[in-house]
């Protein structure tokens, strides 16, 4: 079993340039002289009969970028990468994907993507290896070559030691990891992912996150999926918040933060009953308020602060914490609602 | 290797059409060959049950030409008289049909829950299809494929009964063509029906009681077609199958039909199996585009 990696000091794992507000909307920061888009969707949209999965979606993403779509389940987050990943027609707007049109270049764009999808797909009757294998084939490359890939992939998403498993016998985190392994094995210039680590374990979760932030790190453009708030902020240089179909913010995870929430929140319980009640006698205390049904949120610059004047007026929370805002914050106030519901 | 050279870096890459061109010569190959890569997935999973392949395309002539040649046979000529049936032994009468069969039956479990399986159930043509491979290639590989093994079936089969002595005629050989092409022809409209199904309620077990093995029984395979009644014979005039055991039989012991017969035969075949295969194209080609 691989050994998670934590560095010393623990928390974030790498720094993220501060202070960088979003630019245009929603294109890519210039990184040096030149910027080459590899993305480019503008009023995306897909239907299904009446209803809209996609509804009129516009962003860039830039080489070298990691950029996510930030959204609850039924978003269209996954029709959104279907059709970038160009295997869904799109119902209107236009759509670049390495300086190609993906009704037209199809097999094109593919050649030179790799896929990461929401389900695994990998063969199960086939050993771990014998997957790669024949995945490469796909792509018209020589065995050989296939070979030696396959053998350092392995290594990369530390399953050298599976090779000759059955995928059947991998756990949830493995079968992740070949499949990142998989979708890398044409060496892609853009990588798709989506939901990467639904479903896993925490610290199967660490350890994904780890190789795609190496990958990251080599410079592979990253477009990814997700509905955890954590993921976007490890991952993500750049994301859009997406909601029934349409981008309700974008940024950074830290602008959009400053943009959307305050410094820290306060969270406070009062028991189910009273939480109504209490929230009324709060009023004016921080910059915002949320009544969620178990415990209501102070958004405050200062958290410690707020809760010193809770106590003031006479109330009693059951619990409280103080903590920093995070982009689940940002997407309770720009719909209301929390990411998983 | 680098898993990741540095973009635009060193592969001279700087801008985006730079992309574009290196996409569409990566595309060059899979959209030449992608359904032979298709194929040739399919031929490394069927090589993990080799051994299980090879005792049932060896043993199931095997045991046929026992029950038809010794058992049956001999009740057959009895009653038939020294003129045999069309002509000749019984074992030769239902050798070619026999080899038909056996490519109907291969058409009638590989051309449903595998299909089924890469579609749903472990879903590896989505797989596929995210890679460069198109749905046209899917469906083209997966024939492929399945006629390899038909083709391979038939020619284990053809020698079974070579060495009995069934196999009269020196154009014999040709029945392993004549069955390939009845296999497909049986097995590319199942293909498309398979492609189309979102789920398994029991369909393909239907298909499996009421399609198939009522066809080998009455498509004049081990009975000639005219000992059915009348209003039945039509099953026979539909069924791919006593097309195609007509056909072979013509090839194998030169059975006299007419050359018209022939030519209903042989059109007949030929046109199922391009009609199913391209309607599988559109099935799969719509189903994965969602």
């Amino acid at each position: 079993m691989a050994q998670l990696e934590l560095r010393p000091g623990g928390g974030r794992r790498f720094s993220r340039p501060k202070g960088a507000a979003p630019a245009a909307p929603c294109r890519p920061v210039g990184i040096g002289s030149t910027t080459v888009t590899v993305i480019t969707a503008t009023g995306l949209v897909k239907r299904y009969g009446d209803f809209a999965a996609v509804d009129g979606i516009s962003f860039e993403v830039a080489a070298g970028e990691s950029f996510g779509l930030l959204g609850p389940n039924g978003a269209g987050k996954s029709t959104t990468m279907r059709m970038v990943g160009a295997v869904s027609t799109r119902t209107e707007g236009s759509l670049r994907v390495l300086g190609l049109d993906p009704n037209e270049h199809g097999p094109e764009i593919r050649s030179r993507l790799g896929v990461v999808p929401q389900q695994d797909n990998l063969d199960n009757e086939l050993r771990v290896r014998e997957n790669l294998l024949t995945y490469g084939r796909y792509f018209g490359l020589p065995r050989r070559l296939v070979a030696s890939r396959a053998d350092e992939l392995l290594a990369f998403a530390q399953l050298a030691d599976r090779k000759d498993a059955k995928v059947d016998d991998l756990s949830g985190g493995m079968k992740r990891r070949l499949t990142i392994a998989r979708a890398l094995i044409n060496d892609p210039r853009l990588l798709l992912l989506d939901e990467p680590t639904t479903g896993l374990d925490p610290q199967a979760r660490h350890i994904l996150w780890d190789r795609l932030f190496r990958l990251k790190e080599q410079g592979t453009t990253l477009l990814l999926t997700t509905h955890y708030m954590d993921e976007a902020e490890q991952l993500c240089d750049r994301l859009v918040v997406v909601d029934r179909g349409k981008i309700m913010a974008e940024g950074s995870p830290a602008a959009l933060i400053r943009q959307y929430s305050t410094r820290e929140v306060l969270e406070v319980r009062f028991g189910s009953e009273q939480n109504a009640g209490a929230a009324d006698k709060l009023a004016g205390i921080g910059d915002r308020l949320e009544v969620l049904p178990d415990r209501i949120l102070v958004y405050a610059h200062d958290g410690e602060a707020a809760l010193v004047e809770v106590t003031a007026r006479g109330l009693q929370p059951l619990t409280s914490l103080v903590r920093r805002s995070s982009l689940e914050d940002v997407f309770l106030r720009l719909t209301g609602r929390s990411l998983i519901e | 290797m680098t898993l990741r050279q540095a973009q635009g870096g060193a592969s001279g890459a700087n801008d985006v059409d730079a992309f574009a061109d290196e996409a569409r010569r990566a595309a060059v190959a899979p959209r030449r060959f992608g359904a032979w890569y298709v194929a040739e997935h399919q031929i490394r999973v069927w090589r993990r049950y080799l051994g299980v392949n090879i005792a049932s395309a060896i043993g199931t002539p095997v045991i046929y030409v026992f029950a038809f040649g010794i058992g049956l046979g001999v009740l057959v000529a009895a009653s038939a008289g020294p003129g045999g049936i069309d002509g000749v032994d019984y074992l030769v009468f239902v050798a070619p049909a026999l080899i038909a069969t056996s490519a109907v039956t291969i058409a009638s479990s590989e051309f449903t829950y595998p299909i089924m399986l890469g579609f749903k159930w472990n879903p590896t043509y989505i797989g596929m299809n995210a890679a460069p491979l198109a749905a046209r290639q899917i469906m083209d590989g997966v024939v492929l494929f399945v006629g390899l093994r038909m083709l391979t079936a038939s020619i284990v089969y053809y020698l079974v009964m070579l060495a009995f002595g069934a196999v009269p005629s020196p154009i014999g050989w040709l029945t392993i063509l004549t069955a390939t092409l009845t296999g497909l022809a049986f097995g590319t409209p199942l293909l498309a029906y398979s492609a189309s199904l979102k789920e398994d309620r029991g369909q393909f077990a239907v298909v499996q009681r009421v399609l198939v093995l009522p066809l080998t029984l009455f498509s004049g395979t081990i009975f000639p077609l005219t000992q059915l009644p009348w209003f039945l014979q039509w099953i026979g005039w539909l069924s791919p199958l006593w097309h195609g055991s007509e056909l072979g039989r013509v090839v194998a012991y030169g059975a006299e039909r007419p050359a018209w017969l022939i030519a209903v035969h042989v059109v007949y075949l030929v046109v199922l199996a391009v009609v199913g295969w391209r309607f599988a194209v559109r099935v799969a080609t719509r189903r994965l585009d969602k």
